[in-house]
């Protein structure tokens, strides 16, 4: 895994991106960009070559699962990998993130570790 | 046609009056004059009569109104408890972050101390004040010292590390008063209606969409099928294939 991949944290609560973006630096990933809600992040993803996506889902504007279909729709970044932080926990929403397409899912409030983990079973994925 | 019923009653007494007064006749013109705001107060009594009617029949239609009856039935409730969760969740993040911090204290403490001591003695040894002796055993010193520092710095760090994460208590707690905020703001349209009695029948609310955000999980609400914790979501996710 690419620890200087570029990272985009969207989490329309600032004190959540912080969160993510120290525990990502304590993991290694320090190229770590910052978006408020979908219809920020969007336009970033389309033309900033990001590696990996950290989203929540509830936020205004644009919300988290709309993002992501809307990455799986954009042929350049269908295959970003997606990563939802969020704390959605019922069932037909989960299910609905993986029928857009998410890579994983981790429901707030959560440790480093059960970051750590999802984010290396997602790279080895996609290594694989 | 009430209007012109009044209209044209007030037409006829006027006429009444001028006739009275072209005749002279003083009492007559006098009991037409006194008659007048009797009148008016029969339409202003007709008129809170009406209000009456109108705020009875709303009074009505605000109790009969489902959405009113889920308000008082689940949602007042459902929100005291999404509240007194949010106090719980403040409590407990405060308390981990209390707890980090105490514990961090001495940690830093005992560093400082041990160091400020070396510090000294390593400026004798510098002075070459010291005696080969005194130099082995602050030798030792050092040696230990830097592994407890090694130590010391982990248990630092990983206390820091639950500071941060205890922070995230802000982002949850703020979706759900969030979701107080909305029903507070749903009941006040609701009641303004009620006050601002204009007689209209009222329009039936807005169904709710089919798959809604459930927004965080609070215990004793009822939201639907939550999962608990992340182990549920995960053995949700490998049984859908991932």
């Amino acid at each position: 895994m690419d620890k200087n991949m570029k990272i985009l944290i969207v989490d329309d609560f600032s004190t959540m991106r912080r969160i993510i973006k120290n525990l990502l630096r304590d993991l290694g990933f320090t190229n770590t960009h910052e978006a408020d809600d979908g219809l920020t992040a969007l336009p970033m993803l389309q033309s900033g070559d990001f590696d990996f996506l950290v989203s929540d889902w509830n936020m205004p504007g644009m919300t988290g699962i709309d993002l992501l279909k809307a990455v799986r729709a954009d042929p350049k970044l269908a295959s970003l990998p997606v990563l939802m932080v969020t704390a959605e926990t019922k069932r037909e929403q989960i299910i609905m993130a993986a029928e857009a397409g998410v890579n994983g899912y981790v429901i707030k409030p959560f440790t480093a570790g059960t970051l750590e983990e999802k984010i290396n079973k997602i790279f080895e994925r996609v290594a694989g | 046609m009430e209007q012109t019923i009044v209209e044209s009653e007030r037409l006829a007494q006027a006429r009444a009056l001028v006739a009275a007064l072209e005749a002279g006749n003083d009492t007559e013109a006098t009991q037409i004059i006194r008659s007048f705001p009797e009148n008016m107060e029969m339409d202003l009594f007709q008129e809170v009569g009406r209000l009456t009617r109108e705020l009875h029949e709303a009074i009505i239609g605000f109790a009969m109104d489902d959405k009113v009856v889920q308000v008082i039935q689940h949602e007042m409730p459902d929100a005291t408890e999404r509240l007194t969760y949010v106090i719980e969740m403040t409590e407990n993040a405060a308390n981990t972050t209390l707890k980090a911090v105490e514990e961090s204290m001495p940690v830093s403490e005992e560093l400082a101390e041990i160091s400020s001591k070396l510090a000294a003695e390593w400026d004798r040894f510098r002075d070459r004040k010291m005696e080969l002796e005194d130099f082995r055993a602050l030798s030792e010193e050092i040696g230990s010292f830097l592994t407890l520092a090694s130590g010391h710095s982990k248990t630092l760090h990983d206390n820091l590390s639950e500071v941060l994460l205890a922070q995230g208590y802000q982002d949850i707690t703020g979706q759900i008063i969030r979701r107080v905020i909305t029903l507070i703001q749903d009941v006040e349209e609701k009641l303004v209606r009620l006050v601002a009695i204009s007689g209209t029948a009222r329009k039936n609310e807005v169904k709710k969409a089919d798959v809604e955000m459930a927004g965080p999980a609070v215990p004793n609400v009822e939201q639907g099928e939550m999962l608990s914790n992340q182990d549920d979501v995960d053995d949700l996710l490998s049984s859908l294939g991932f």
